[in-house]
């Protein structure tokens, strides 16, 4: 199971943290701190490895930003370094060629996009294509209703003219 | 409307985070924020309030408190708009955890959106279920889910699938409510709920026997279908990964069929085919084909198998373990550890690779490699492959020294089946990289030594050599002190040469200069230094000739800052300045330590041996030992009713003495109290930092006195039955403390002189007592006791002496100054003269006493002419 989700700046700002087990807000922040120094020092070719408290922590760097995921010692680390880039490939089809400044911008889109991948841990879907899709769908619903208010605004004002 | 919520939007406010050039700035920023959306949330605002939540959770990420915010979540979530809820259910499980109990609050309007017709907001809460429930909300709300599971859209179904097992963690006994559904779920054709419902029954059958039994008997045949059908299935685009039809979905089918196989040779007969399919037909040139062969060979390796399986297995994983991708050496080793317990042979023929990986430049796989090399280490390969890791050592990382210091350390003591090779191993690694070794393996290598009697002399010559070379080693320094103080004699006169030593010239001066260096080493530290020092009076005792030296660098020490340094230095002088004659029995060589109760004590200590999770069976370690087992404190311990012979551990533990405070103070003070456990046995023995103020001030009472009069054998036991007295210390503070009150017998030590009234008036008398030191007759000690023969008390009294120039003269401070009337008590002051014309001039010496009594000064001199003829 996946224990939870980091993004990380090469310059150890964090993008974005799904927590699946329960970790305290001071938790977090120490987690978060000794991971940076952990994987942002390691060098390029190493393996995307690292074992940490007993768990391990699997990393792929893509452009500025640091995908990492926790998991369990028995879990298998090449598959999680495919759901890291399954996860990359629906923010690149999202955004259109996704950058670090999209998932600054738009954290909540890649939090939504997330939440349609996995779910206490675990993969949900395996289709690039469905996961889009059912976000692009949520996406569409919340407009609909952003249209409707602004035009029910609209008849109050004009009905308050 | 709040006039500060009603100027940043989220996108403003980023942007604002982003501008500031330093973290003040930021967190002005956030301040200025947090503070307006504060505002907003006392105000209620409506319009607002799920900007106000996404500009939390922008600043949780940055990680700033924002519990303030999570009601809004709530109220959010309750309102009836899909943009609302899907803010208000991603800050819930942004800003909430499980252990929130806010988040029970929350229950109903789950409750609620479960059931909502939207199958989007029914997905939300579903979402949110999953990630965050509780064990209540998991119970109140797993009827919900169960329902959820035959929902007619998969993507729900799916989403329910994942919550169940949230559910089924938090609280195993729903796991049955779930067991048919779950088996429904493996016939399904979409992919997302296929790979959900594979997922939820392996987890069920991790907390459910029943559901271990019930998949087994009902699905292994269907699982195997199905994993045939997808390595069997044509180019699928929705699905594909580097050539391979959804390698998430083979990796969860051969996850279960390891779960179900595990055990029962029925249902892994079943799956043998399939699993050999994909272990020969898998492409391996991709990671994606990789994580399905490590996830095939892991399964192979845990079903029943008669063997030809794993053959495959170990095979792919050698394949794997020459791979140039670092992640997939990663894997290998990490799956051959798992491999070493079914075939240790096949892990072995890739022993050499393995060590390879133990020198890799990256630090995970060398982690991994040394673990398993742990694990391959036998009788047969030990000496070879420590020679291997001994010279990596030499050139490994500082961060990688520490673990693999501790691994050879551990490996070396497992297997040393000959002293020598145990010896010689150890003096290399602590030459190498001394300051990772803990301090639990340099004891036991002293222990070793102490024990090896026949390679004394061998091993104090070898750690000298090693010490000359790197000081830098803090544990060699220590180890080698400790040595050169022991078998010191040794070292010099090439005692107990082996064939195979080079003959080495040591003098005397060089041995101590060793310890000099020791001492003086800017980095040593306290333990080191302290060490030093015993060495040093050790050394005193074996080298005779350089005593007169070694007492000159103890004497610089007197004033050294560190507290205990000082502290041993001047009890150290004391013991070379007064007592001759029982020093050479004080640091006698140290009695053999007992094994059996060595070993013990360290089995006994933390189980959290160096050894790797697979439990291997090691006995070194790493934390300290427990207390109570010691030899010393059972002999010592003073509310035991049955003391063993005193006789015996009085003689036996002289370094008791060495290393206690001394101070007379602690002694009384601590006798009534029970003793305290001590942390080793050798620090025990070296009293290193520990201090044991009941056990070591009493033996060392026993020890002084047992060792000048036989009687004391009977007070001994007489100790132990009234412990609590402080009288017991009292032996103690006689023999160390020349200026402490009470009955003075210091004459014991040396020849008796007899006592001199030194000066008597109508109202004062000064007696004079004298002691001499074995092996200083020129030193002169006097003790003056000075009694009031009048009514008065006298104040300020100072007692004031001059001498010639031939002799010197040394006053310790007085006992008191005021002296009280009628000879109802008397002051003590101890003298040290020194005749440097001793036996051609006698002593002679001019005092004067001054003093105030009625508010009126007094001053008497006198000559003294009448000192004993020997003197």
């Amino acid at each position: 199971m996946i224990h939870f989700v980091l993004l990380i700046s090469r310059q150890g700002k964090v993008r974005l943290t799904k927590w699946y087990s329960p970790y305290s807000q001071k938790e977090r922040t120490k987690v978060i701190r000794e991971l940076s120094g952990l994987i942002l020092t390691r060098g390029p070719k190493l393996c995307n490895f690292v074992e940490w408290r007993g768990l391990r922590v699997v990393y792929k760097r893509y452009a500025s930003l640091y995908f990492c995921m926790c998991i369990d010692e028995d879990d298998n680390e090449l598959e999680i370094l495919e759901i890291i880039h399954h996860y990359v490939e629906v923010l690149d089809r999202y955004f259109g060629s996704v950058c670090e400044l999209d998932l600054i911008y738009n954290f909540h889109k890649a939090y939504f996009i997330l939440d349609e991948l996995l779910i206490a841990g675990e993969l949900q879907e395996p289709s690039k294509r469905t996961v889009t899709r059912l976000v692009a769908a949520q996406d569409s619903l919340v407009e609909t209703a952003k249209e409707q208010t602004s035009s029910i605004t609209n008849i109050i004002a004009q009905a308050a003219k | 409307m709040n006039p500060f919520s009603s100027g940043t939007r989220l996108r403003d406010m980023i942007r604002a985070v982003r501008a500031c050039k330093t973290a003040a700035e930021e967190r002005a920023v956030v301040r200025k924020e947090c503070a307006a959306i504060r505002a907003s949330i006392n105000e209620d605002d409506q319009d607002y309030r799920h900007r106000n939540l996404a500009k939390l959770m922008f600043i949780q990420i940055l990680g700033y408190p924002t519990h303030f915010g999570q009601m809004e979540c709530l109220k959010l979530i309750a309102s009836a708009g899909f943009p609302e809820k899907r803010i208000g259910y991603l800050g819930l499980m942004l800003l909430l955890d499980e252990r929130q109990e806010v988040l029970m609050l929350v229950t109903n309007s789950l409750k609620q959106d479960l059931n909502h017709s939207n199958q989007y907001i029914v997905g939300l809460a579903l979402c949110a279920l999953g990630n965050i429930c509780s064990a209540e909300m998991a119970r109140d709300l797993s009827p919900e889910v169960e329902r959820l599971l035959q929902f007619r859209d998969p993507n729900i179904r799916k989403k329910a699938a994942l919550c169940s097992i949230r559910i089924i963690k938090k609280v195993p006994d729903l796991a049955e409510n779930f067991i048919n559904c779950a088996a429904s779920l493996l016939k399904e054709k979409h992919h997302g709920v296929l790979i959900t419902g594979v997922q939820l029954c392996a987890d069920l059958c991790k907390v459910s026997s029943e559901a271990l039994e019930y998949f087994r008997k009902k699905c292994t045949e269907g699982l195997v279908r199905t994993l045939r059908d997808i390595v069997n299935s044509p180019y699928s685009p929705e699905y594909d990964i580097s050539g391979i039809t959804d390698p998430y979905l083979h990796i969860r089918l051969l996850k279960l069929l390891r779960i179900l196989g595990q055990g029962d040779a029925d249902a892994s007969d079943r799956m043998t085919d399939i699993l050999a399919q994909v272990a020969t037909k898998t492409e391996s040139n991709k990671n994606a084909g990789n994580a399905i062969l490590y996830e095939c060979v892991e399964t192979i390796m845990s079903i029943e198998d008669d063997g030809g399986l794993r053959v495959l297995a170990i095979n792919i994983l050698g394949k794997f373990l020459s791979n140039r991708d670092n992640n997939i050496r990663y894997v290998a080793l990490n799956m051959l550890m798992r491999a070493t317990t079914l075939d240790a042979q096949a892990v072995q023929r890739h022993r050499a690779t393995i060590l390879d990986c133990v020198k890799d430049s990256d630090a995970s796989i060398r982690k991994r490699a040394l673990e398993l090399l742990y694990l391959l280490v036998n009788e047969n390969n030990v000496k070879p492959l420590i020679k291997e890791l001994i010279e990596y050592l030499e050139v490994s990382d500082q961060e990688f020294k520490g673990d693999l210091t501790a691994k050879i350390c551990s490996l070396v003591e497992k297997f040393s089946s000959e002293k020598i090779w145990y010896i010689d191993q150890m003096l290399k690694v602590l030459s190498e990289a001394g300051n990772f070794v803990k301090d639990e393996v340099w004891h036991a290598l002293i222990f070793v030594i102490s024990n090896a009697s026949d390679l004394h002399g061998y091993t104090v010559r070898a750690l000298y050599r090693a010490f000359l070379t790197s000081t830098e080693q803090e544990t060699l320094v220590r180890v080698a002190v400790w040595c050169i103080g022991e078998y010191g004699d040794m070292l010099v006169n090439n005692v107990g040469m082996l064939d195979i030593e080079d003959p080495i010239t040591v003098t005397e001066c060089d041995a101590v200069d060793a310890v000099e260096v020791a001492i003086k080493r800017h980095t040593s530290d306290l333990t080191t230094k302290a060490m030093a020092l015993i060495a040093l009076l050790k050394l005193s005792s074996r080298f005779p000739s350089s005593s007169e030296r070694i007492k000159g660098i103890i004497v610089q020490n007197k004033g050294n800052l560190v507290l205990e340094l000082q502290q041993r230095s001047i009890e150290f002088n004391r013991f070379l300045q007064k007592h001759q004659k029982i020093r050479s029995a004080l640091v006698e060589r140290m009695p053999v330590l007992d094994e059996a109760t060595f070993s013990g004590r360290r089995a006994g200590s933390l189980p959290t041996a160096i050894s790797t999770s697979s439990g291997a069976p090691s006995n070194l370690p790493n934390g300290i030992a427990k207390p109570a087992t010691a030899p010393i404190p059972d002999l010592l311990d003073l509310s035991s009713d049955d003391v063993p012979a005193p006789s015996s551990s009085g003689g036996d533990f002289p370094q008791d003495l060495l290393g206690v405070d001394l101070s007379p103070t602690l002694a009384p003070s601590g006798a009534g109290k029970p003793p305290k456990a001590s942390t080793d046995v050798l620090l025990d023995l070296l009293s290193i930092g520990t201090y044991l103020p009941v056990q070591t001030g009493s033996s060392a009472s026993h020890i002084l006195s047992s060792s000048q009069d036989d009687k004391a054998l009977a007070s001994l036991s007489s100790l132990s039955a009234n412990a609590t007295s402080p009288v017991n210390a009292a032996p103690m503070m006689d023999l160390l403390d020349g200026h402490g009150p009470g009955p003075q017998k210091p004459t014991e030590n040396g020849q008796a002189y007899q006592s001199l009234v030194a000066y008597e008036s109508s109202s004062l008398r000064v007696m004079f007592n004298f002691s001499k030191q074995p092996g200083s007759p020129q030193t002169t000690l006097i003790q003056a006791t000075f009694t009031n023969l009048s009514s008065n008390v006298y104040n300020d009294f100072l007692f004031q002496a001059a001498v010639p120039k031939f002799l010197q003269l040394h006053l310790d401070p007085a006992s008191s100054n005021t002296l009280p009337a009628s000879g109802d008590g008397s002051i003590t002051q101890n003298l040290k003269v020194t005749n440097s014309q001793h036996g051609k001039k006698l002593l002679v010496m001019r005092v004067r006493i001054a003093y105030k009594t009625n508010n009126k000064d007094v001053l008497e001199e006198r000559q003294i002419n009448n000192f004993p003829q020997n003197l």
